[in-house]
């Protein structure tokens, strides 16, 4: 069942959540990966403000291709959530409410995700085709410089993913594949 | 001797990068198909089916199937009886690169400075693998490598007393801890021999082979069969999230090595396996 989700996030939403539930984000969403996390981090150090206000919101992390002439976006998948691990936790404790990647998170994140009641979810590694066009509208809102790495505020509409850790914390990653081990 | 002007390359690796990145090969979507009707995991069969359409997408619309387009790695067998003219060789092939990348909308991933991290802007340099062969042929293969799979890479330099057990264990003991990163389902490229770094050559070039190919060897081909089956018998699945197809193929490619050497390289490729060749 796919369940539509409209952000910024809720506390009362995300805990209706479970791991497993296939969603459809609607609304604004920002991207955010490696280099941006570094300098989001480093600001939240220092006590000083964002450029760009996170709490409640969802942070994908992609870094898109150019778009081509008459194109909102290029591709646009998940890149590997592990790497941005280290700053996660400090992200999540300001306000981020989500996450949208791919693979596993240490535990660090995954305590950090239920204390503060948030959520994690998957979308599909490598079908950045497909997952651009659920984009409807994409600016860069920090950090330009950064080329890729840039931090976009993008629109979305129907954007599929899968919620992988739950509030609860619990973890697909560690529940699903003990389903189908053999040995 | 044949003359072969550079920018015959140039331009060969400038419109190779941008098709390999918008078009998966035959082999490879055909083993996606395969992987479809053969997975037992609701979800894992759903996602084989958005990565199929996802593909058919790209291919339709001339997008990268990845948003990732890699490291633009470059394997040249140039014949020795080929004179290169016309410019440095290498020259050429970056300016393939820089050109393919930014005319084709392709990410730019590459930094400078592995520590310093300023993008090049232009996806160069390349990695280039060289290798002179007879003949009057040049062989360009280029394979854009994603990086979420190729950080799950590893090598070790096993003791000859491990044995081929030792292989198996370490090339399934890689697969499971790069578990969902990769973006599996993976194809799995092991290199077995020769020293260090050819290990790690053997098993990039493994990827290059069409997917489920055999090893000629007896040996190796029955070695890949049972690799692929126990990998598939981890559970990982599709994305990672529990599914009975974690690999599409294991190809292993082997040299002679040191009396006290057993150098293992394991190269993960996800599902987005691209590799593209043409002969000048």
């Amino acid at each position: 069942m796919m369940i539509k989700i409209t952000t910024p996030l809720t506390t009362e939403v995300i805990e209706k959540l479970t791991i497993g539930d296939e969603v459809l984000l609607n609304g604004i969403i920002y991207t955010g990966r490696d280099a941006a996390h570094k300098k989001l981090f480093e600001l939240l150090e220092k006590g000083e403000e964002l450029p760009v206000d996170l709490k409640g919101q969802i942070l994908y992390y992609v870094g898109p291709t150019p778009a081509k002439p008459g194109r909102v976006i290029g591709s646009a998948g998940p890149t590997t959530s592990g790497r941005m691990d280290k700053y996660t936790p400090r992200l999540l404790d300001y306000g981020l409410k989500g996450m949208i990647g791919k693979g596993l998170r240490n535990k660090e994140v995954q305590e950090a995700i239920v204390r503060n009641k948030a959520i994690y979810f998957a979308a599909i590694g490598g079908a950045g085709a497909l997952l651009s066009k659920t984009i409807v509208k994409s600016e860069v809102v920090a950090y330009p410089d950064l080329g890729p790495e840039a931090i976009y505020r993008l629109e979305v509409v129907d954007f599929p993913a899968i919620v992988v850790i739950d509030a609860r914390g619990q973890n697909l990653y560690e529940v699903g594949p003990e389903k189908f081990r053999k040995e | 001797m044949r003359i072969l002007d550079v920018k015959q390359i140039e331009s060969a690796v400038k419109s190779m990068v941008v098709n390999a990145n918008q078009k998966l090969s035959p082999d490879v979507f055909g083993a996606l198909q395969q992987a479809e009707k053969s997975e037992e995991s609701e979800v894992g069969k759903k996602i084989l089916q958005r990565v199929i359409e996802n593909a058919q997408i790209a291919a339709n619309e001339e997008l990268p199937i990845c948003q990732d387009t890699g490291t633009a790695v470059i394997f040249l067998e140039i014949g020795q009886e080929v004179h290169l003219v016309g410019g440095n060789l290498y020259d050429a092939i970056n300016n393939g690169v820089r050109a393919g990348y930014t005319e084709g909308y392709l990410r730019k991933s590459i930094v400078k400075d592995p520590l310093n991290r300023v993008n090049t802007g232009d996806n160069t340099p390349a990695v280039v693998h060289i290798d002179i062969v007879p003949g009057d042929k040049v062989k360009i293969t280029v394979a854009p490598k994603g990086g979420g799979s190729e950080n799950m890479s590893q090598l070790k330099m096993l003791k000859p007393a491990d044995g081929v057990e030792g292989v198996k264990q370490f090339v399934i003991d890689t697969v499971r801890q790069a578990g969902s990163n990769p973006c599996p389902p993976v194809i799995v490229g092991v290199g077995i021999g020769g020293t260090f770094e050819k290990a790690a050559l053997l098993a990039k070039k493994a990827l290059l082979r069409e997917v489920g190919s055999k090893n000629p060897d007896p040996l190796y081909q029955s070695l890949e069969a049972e690799l692929l089956e126990k990998i598939n018998k981890l559970g990982i699945g599709p994305q990672g999230l529990g599914g009975r197809i974690t690999a599409l193929a294991v190809h292993i490619e082997t040299y002679p090595t040191h009396i006290a050497s057993l150098p293992v390289a394991v190269n993960l490729n996800c599902h987005v396996a691209r590799h593209e060749t043409v002969i000048l």
